[in-house]
């Protein structure tokens, strides 16, 4: 089979991580994804920004609003930034990044969860001295 | 239709043509088996973003888990500036920018973007890198240091780790501007660019959660 079989085929392959779905797109175009990218996360990183010093809303809501909001802002940076996007041709970068955040999923809440409730479980310190006499 | 989309010149084809083997049915999926040395080379390098990024999760964790021990030191109420930590996350979110016009002028063999834009991306890098050397040494006058409290110890290994990956990904920055100057937009040294870029946003990303867990959390709590 020739060479130009497999040019032709190409568009149908895989997609690098950072690249974006059409290449031979404009300047203009290329830069208007990074402002909107850039809109957005600036956004974003306002609120966060101002709900952390806020007292408007009910406190014990504002680190989950935060971490809402940094979500979300991650989210913002790989689809604008490092276009990772869902289409067919980044299937494989996108099913990578699923299991990454897996991993970080199980290593965050585990971490978190088994040393509460050690805490939770612990002699207080007080106490521990007290039985050490 | 863009054809040759992703395939620099001097770029390899690697893998399996259209093809059908022995008279055996085609399958839908050889098709698509073609890959660029572009897309291989980036994909290797975004499996090693992810374990990157999984490492600093374990940093995350032994963060949070720890952030509360302050053992009678400061908390980091006490310790965190916010408009410092507002300057440093715009510095950065910038570069992060400046960087995609970089990739996007190198891509378009544009000197005035690939050279404006790495610039711009290595001047609000040191400037970042400035405010946390300054924060760092502050701490550890005021007596503040890593070994003050496991707070403080979880608080520098994890942003100083950041701190550490922006220092090598500034050095990267001025390679790939001297390689370009040298060598030209050749495949390999755009492959590298792809990389590098990758790198860039991704520590933006690490930043968002260190913004938001250790800095604003800290502030509010």
């Amino acid at each position: 089979m020739s060479d130009t079989e497999i040019g032709l085929h190409l568009h149908e392959s895989d997609l690098a991580p950072g690249d974006e779905p059409a290449d031979g797109r404009e300047i203009a175009e290329g830069i208007r994804g990074y402002l909107i990218g850039l809109a957005l996360a600036t956004l974003i990183t306002v609120v966060a920004f101002f709900v952390s010093q806020t007292s408007l809303v009910w406190q014990p809501s504002i680190p989950i609003a935060l971490v809402v909001l940094a979500v979300a802002q991650m989210g913002v940076h790989l689809v604008f930034f490092l276009h990772i996007t869902t289409g067919p041709e980044g299937l494989n970068n996108v099913l990578a990044l699923a299991f990454g955040l897996l991993i970080v999923f199980l290593l965050l809440v585990g971490s978190l969860w088994i040393m509460t409730n050690l805490n939770h479980n612990m002699v207080p310190m007080e106490q521990m001295i007290q039985m050490q006499h | 239709m863009s054809i040759a989309q992703d395939v620099a010149r001097g770029d390899d084809l690697i893998g399996v043509g259209r093809r059908s083997y022995a008279g055996l049915p085609r399958f839908e999926h050889a098709q698509r088996m073609i890959a660029s040395k572009r897309v291989i080379t980036a994909y290797g390098f975004w499996i090693f973003l992810l374990s990157d990024i999984i490492m600093f999760s374990a940093f995350f964790s032994a963060y949070a888990v720890l952030s509360g021990e302050t053992a009678g030191g400061p908390s980091g109420k006490d310790v965190f500036s916010f408009t410092r930590v507002a300057l440093e996350t715009t510095a950065l979110l910038l570069s992060s920018f400046a960087c995609g016009v970089a990739s996007i002028g190198a891509r378009a063999r544009s000197d005035a973007m690939y050279y404006g834009g790495m610039t711009v991306t290595a001047l609000l890098g040191a400037a970042f890198l400035l405010l946390e050397i300054t924060e760092f040494s502050g701490l550890i006058a005021q007596g503040a240091g890593p070994s003050r409290s496991a707070f403080l110890s979880s608080f520098f290994a994890l942003v100083g780790c950041h701190g550490l990956h922006v220092t090598l990904g500034m050095l990267w920055l001025l390679t790939m501007m001297a390689q370009v100057f040298a060598k030209g937009y050749r495949a390999d040294i755009m492959r590298r660019i792809l990389c590098f870029a990758l790198f860039w946003h991704t520590l933006d990303i690490i930043w968002v959660g260190i913004f938001t867990v250790v800095y604003l959390m800290g502030l509010a709590l």
